[in-house]
């Protein structure tokens, strides 16, 4: 992996003559792990899109690029809330598909050293219906990790998950994306809370920043600071609803 | 009751009911024989009804796998292509506005009356619901998954090749267990329409000789022929295209 850039976006997005989000001007810090937090509807999930380049209908103006001014492309990877597994692969298939979508020989030996990190080694010749819930997010993860990129924008990506597993693949996914700049949507205080090292409030009104509570995250589900942070961030979200 | 046993059951009460009303009736056999005369003259004209029936199972066969293919290609061209969709699909619409019963005839004119112009008319009846429900298979690939493909850096012709037909698959194991009951009935109208061999001819030809046992033993075989081209399509479906499943782990 390539050294992790800071990525920025600003400008406005538009929908026909409704105006999306913006004007913003959001700055996700490089190699850090950025909260995105906000209620249904105000576009964060169209910004995700836009930055990934696969938003083609919203009339984006403005400039979504890195720090070190080369193209994003190709130095993304995706994590959305459905862990949009292919059924008919098996697990080190899935985990492959980068690869095998762009040509290149899959690197079997690292998927599966891959595959161990995230615990999934007795399971990787199951097909995704054949799993658990966090099982499927586990292997979503492992295929987010198989592609080395040094940016990571996530969509909800734990929203579906029960409250255990939700913690579980928080710590896990955050030892192992750390050193990558991460830009994470989320609606739940909690989750931007424990993770973020950056905390950003999108609302109708516009993006404001919050500080994240001390401590290096992911922070403990019962740190008090965290539950304090948690409350605020709760509280400011029902002010921006 | 077993699956077996209720069908079986299913058969003899059919039987019966063709066999009363045979007695009840009373008609002479040349206008409705009756259950075990039609056996009989199944086993007496076995070697006829088989040759013929030979013919018959050939053509479906190749009208079934040239239609598969055929179909197969025009809806993955269809879905790759925008120009080609707005083009082609009201063609294909039109297409099946002309009762394939009234191209018959002149496919005769123009293949003769040999395998040919029976294998033209399996295919045409099955070249549409193949193409249409693996086309709408094709279209309906959740939009998700063709994001992350071209997060990935994955072209076009690889997301089709390795996404959009897998996931698509389904719809055309659809299709094709439509044409399984479709592509008979095409063969058989070829043949009633100008043929020297095949199960129409014969049901034609032993029609007109009022040799009415024959005609329903020719049904009979043709009516299992369908069951058993079903069953074994369905069966491969399942196996090979619904529940496939690509292992990448040793």
């Amino acid at each position: 992996m390539s050294r992790a850039p800071a990525l920025m976006v600003s400008g406005t997005a538009r929908y026909g003559a409704a105006v999306v989000f913006g004007p913003l001007d959001l700055r996700a810090g490089a190699g850090e792990w950025t909260c995105l937090l906000g209620p249904s509807g105000v576009g964060k999930t169209t910004l995700l899109r836009l930055i990934a380049g696969v938003d083609d209908f919203t009339d984006f103006r403005g400039e979504i690029r890195a720090s070190d001014d080369l193209p994003l492309q190709g130095r993304l990877a995706l994590m959305a809330q459905s862990d949009l597994l292919m059924p008919w692969l098996d697990v080190m298939g899935n985990v492959v598909l980068g690869a095998r979508l762009r040509g290149e020989r899959a690197d079997l030996d690292r998927a599966a050293e891959v595959l161990d990190r995230v615990g999934l080694t007795a399971h990787r010749g199951k097909t995704p219906d054949r799993l658990s819930g966090g099982q499927r997010q586990r292997v979503a993860l492992a295929r987010t990790l198989m592609e080395d990129r040094p940016v990571v924008l996530l969509d909800e990506p734990f929203s579906a998950l029960d409250a255990r597993t939700r913690a579980q693949i928080q710590d896990l996914t955050a030892e192992l994306l750390a050193g990558r700049t991460v830009l994470m949507v989320t609606h739940d205080p909690a989750e931007a809370a424990r993770l973020g090292q950056a905390i950003l409030i999108l609302s109708e009104s516009g993006l404001s920043e919050v500080a994240p509570p001390a401590g290096p995250a992911p922070r403990p589900v019962d740190d008090p600071e965290t539950l304090r942070a948690q409350g605020e961030l709760f509280n400011r979200l029902r002010g921006a609803a | 009751m077993t699956r077996g046993a209720t069908l079986t059951a299913s058969a003899a009460l059919g039987l019966l009911l063709w066999q009363g009303l045979v007695w009840l009736t009373g008609v002479p056999p040349f206008i409705l024989p009756g259950p075990v005369r039609v056996a009989d003259e199944l086993w007496q004209s076995r070697a006829l009804i088989a040759e013929h029936a030979g013919i018959t199972v050939a053509e479906v066969l190749i009208g079934l796998v040239l239609g598969a293919l055929l179909g197969g290609l025009t809806a993955v061209a269809l879905a790759t292509s925008r120009p080609a969709r707005d083009l082609v699909r009201p063609m294909l619409v039109f297409s099946q506005a002309i009762p394939v019963f009234a191209l018959a005839p002149i496919l005769t004119l123009w293949l003769g009356y040999g395998l040919g112009s029976k294998i033209a008319m399996a295919l045409l009846i099955i070249y549409f619901p193949v193409t249409s429900s693996f086309f709408d298979a094709l279209m309906r690939t959740p939009q998700a998954w063709l994001d992350l493909a071209k997060v990935m850096g994955a072209s076009r012709r690889r997301i089709m090749w390795r996404i959009r037909v897998p996931s698509a698959l389904p719809g055309f194991a659809s299709g094709m267990r439509l044409a399984a009951v479709y592509a008979p009935i095409g063969a058989i109208i070829g043949e009633w329409v100008g043929a020297s061999k095949g199960l129409g001819y014969l049901m034609l030809l032993a029609n007109g000789r009022a040799k009415t046992d024959l005609m329903f033993a020719a049904l009979i075989v043709l009516a299992v022929f369908t069951l058993a081209l079903h069953a074994g399509v369905d069966r491969a479906c399942r196996r090979w295209l619904d529940g496939r499943v690509v292992r990448e782990a040793r």
